[in-house]
């Protein structure tokens, strides 16, 4: 083809199935317009971005839970209290101000405020032992989805790892691995989370005294774990069912044939072709992460106690409820707020992102 | 179907096994024996009650001698109460399994309602609101819903006694126990059932000139029924750990309330007796239910 030249037509041959260009003539302008790109090229995330966008449940979802974390990122910084700090004013401790109602004072901080002191209100009012109830909640939000994210990375990152591995390498390796996996998936995991949590709270005992996982307390520290020995196994076959479709497309071939090593073929080809559903169901364990952490707190096996979560601080509350039902509404309705706008903006994300669900 | 179900059995005896291993090896971990009190036995007497109880054997040999007192249902002694664990699952699981069957029929029967009235209304106001109630109900934690619940209905309202030994009803309580399984089966029945409707039976169905609610009630409702099977083993395990809190709440002396007094007196061999009993029972039903959907739909293959 190199001696092509668009004037010399070649001549056709009898017979011959080549086209007579003769016959074709050149497009029209409106033709040609025709053919321009009308809107940029999208990718698949972007795609899915504007689709999530457009859902106004999923966006209303997104703004609570930012309001929410700038809530807890900037109310420590504004309100002058600690979360385990009894409610001292002027240095002198106050018999009062125990379990004071929204917006009110106490007897000695309204004395204060009468000599023309400031006193930050106590939005929530204060709990049984005078501290600060609004704070408590913040923190308790605070760990409250701490707990939710970490526990959600944990699994990620074993998930990921396990899955890939075994998706990728296949054959006996692949039967092998999911064998386990079928084994853990069928454990009940509510129990399994609370044997490992009587237990672990003992065998650690006062070990960790002094090292950093201590301000996690046992609890929080045996939640991780059996996280990481339990929950990855969803993960794990979430990956390995993407990685099988994915691994047998051209491109992963064409990479293979140039030489290109598992790893790499892993870390470049198939991984960012499945991100997006791993993430999302990353995401979809935050909620469940916060259900079992609260459900945890409930029964006795929660956070360290003068930390809070909100489920320790509903499970407190369900003693006075009767006399003191704001206690239990503020971390009751925490715990719903996050979990349902979680639970939104996962549906929202399988709706944007689920390619079988496109029309 | 028989490869099937020998290969599912046998997956179920493994886990069954597991969990009786992790329990029993978890207990060997916590420090301290029985006998490791502030007033401890004479070192003789210690030693001829561990040899008694098969203590001073090696950690394999007590883990058989755990294994076939389980076979033989000997869960072993409470350390508190010093009554036969075993007793105490017989006699408190009745409430509790009661409490759960209910909820078990109200969570299948208002959820396939209500999936089935919001897939063929789709898009229509009930609908909508179906599916606002399930989103909002899958949010909330059942110790909160049943506390509310306990609040409004019983404190405040009156509209119901608290539980007490004469005033047994359990309208509160499954209310709190079903509404998350409830919800969540109604969005199944929704999803499948809206797949079913656009299937060419269906349409098959109605071209014939078949009445319109026997189109839904003998061809859709059916074939939607099938994934719904598949969630009754991981309800009955919702269910089972849920009634350890709602029967905490509303003070029901069932299994639950002892397993979470168990959890909290660290009353070590109750805890891992109850573990193993509803772990068990979990095993059993999800295993019924992928058989009942094996059997049920031969369509599906498993490999």
């Amino acid at each position: 083809m190199s001696d092509y030249h668009p004037d010399q037509i070649p001549q056709k041959k009898p017979f011959s199935l080549q086209l007579d260009v003769s016959k074709f003539e050149p497009a029209t302008a409106a033709e040609k317009e025709q053919h321009d790109i009308m809107r940029e090229s999208t990718t698949f995330f972007k795609d899915g971005m504007r689709r999530l966008f457009k859902n106004p449940l999923a966006v209303l979802s997104i703004v609570i839970l930012v309001l929410l974390i700038i809530t807890i990122v900037v109310a420590p910084m504004v309100v002058p209290y600690g979360y385990s700090e009894v409610i001292r004013v002027n240095g002198q401790r106050d018999r009062s101000v125990t379990n004071l109602r929204p917006f009110t004072y106490s007897q000695l901080e309204q004395q204060a405020i009468d000599e023309g002191q400031q006193v930050f209100p106590h939005i929530f009012g204060t709990d049984e032992l005078g501290r600060d109830y609004f704070i408590r909640v913040v923190f308790g939000a605070r760990v409250s989805l701490a707990v939710g994210f970490f526990a959600s990375m944990i699994v990620l990152v074993i998930g990921l790892l396990y899955g890939s591995i075994s998706g990728y390498v296949g054959g006996k390796t692949d039967i092998a691995m999911m064998r386990i996996v079928d084994v853990i998936y069928s454990l009940p995991d509510t129990l399994m989370v609370i044997m490992l949590s009587v237990v672990l709270d003992q065998v650690l005992g006062d070990s960790l005294k002094g090292t950093i996982l201590a301000s996690i307390g046992n609890n929080m520290l045996s939640l991780f774990v059996v996280f990481g020995v339990l929950y990855w196994v969803g993960m794990a076959r979430l990956v390995r069912g993407q990685i099988l479709s994915i691994k047998n497309n051209e491109y992963v071939l064409a990479a293979r044939a140039l030489g290109a090593g598992a790893g790499r073929i892993i870390r470049k080809h198939i991984l960012p072709n499945c991100m997006s559903v791993i993430f999302i169901s990353a995401a979809l364990q935050i909620p469940s992460a916060i259900f079992t952490e609260s459900f945890l707190s409930f029964i006795g096996l929660g956070v360290q106690a003068p930390m809070p979560s909100l489920g320790s601080l509903a499970n407190l509350a369900r003693g006075g409820m009767q006399v003191y039902p704001y206690k239990m509404l503020f971390p009751a309705l925490g715990i719903c707020l996050i979990v349902l706008s979680f639970n939104l903006l996962g549906d929202g994300l399988r709706d944007a992102f689920d390619p079988k669900l496109r029309r | 179907m028989l490869k099937y179900s020998v290969k599912r059995i046998l997956l179920a005896i493994v886990t069954i096994f597991i969990i009786a291993a992790i329990t029993f090896f978890a207990m060997n971990a916590i420090p301290g024996g029985p006998f490791a009190k502030e007033k401890a036995p004479e070192p003789r007497v210690q030693a001829v009650l561990e040899a008694r109880y098969g203590l001073n054997k090696p950690v394999g040999e007590q883990f058989i001698m755990y294994l076939t007192n389980l076979l033989r249902g000997d869960f072993g002694v409470s350390l508190k109460t010093g009554r036969e664990i075993s007793q105490t699952i017989s006699t408190s699981f009745s409430v509790s399994a009661t409490l759960g069957a209910m909820a078990i029929v109200v969570a299948l029967v208002f959820g396939l309602l209500l999936g089935s009235i919001a897939a063929l209304m789709r898009g229509k106001w009930p609908d909508r609101t179906i599916i606002f109630f399930t989103i909002l109900f899958v949010s909330v934690p059942s110790f909160i819903l049943a506390t509310l619940l306990l609040l409004i209905f019983s404190h405040g309202l009156g509209w119901f006694q608290v539980w007490s030994v004469t005033e047994t009803n359990y309208t509160l309580p499954v209310i709190a126990l079903a509404l998350y399984p409830m919800s969540y089966i109604t969005r199944l029945t929704k999803s499948s059932m809206l797949d079913v409707l656009g299937q060419d039976y269906i349409r098959t169905a109605r071209a014939k000139g078949v009445r319109e609610q026997l189109v839904i009630a003998k061809h859709a409702l059916r074939n939607a029924l099938i994934p719904v099977i598949t969630y009754v083993g991981p309800l009955t395990a919702y269910i089972l750990t849920g009634s350890l809190v709602v029967e905490t709440v509303f003070g029901i002396g069932g299994l639950g309330t002892h397993f979470v007094s168990a959890i909290n007196n660290r009353d070590y061999p109750l805890v891992m007796g109850t573990t193993i009993f509803l772990a068990t029972l979990m095993v059993i039903m999800t295993l019924v239910s992928d058989l009942l959907y094996k059997a049920i739909d031969p369509k599906i293959t498993f490999d």
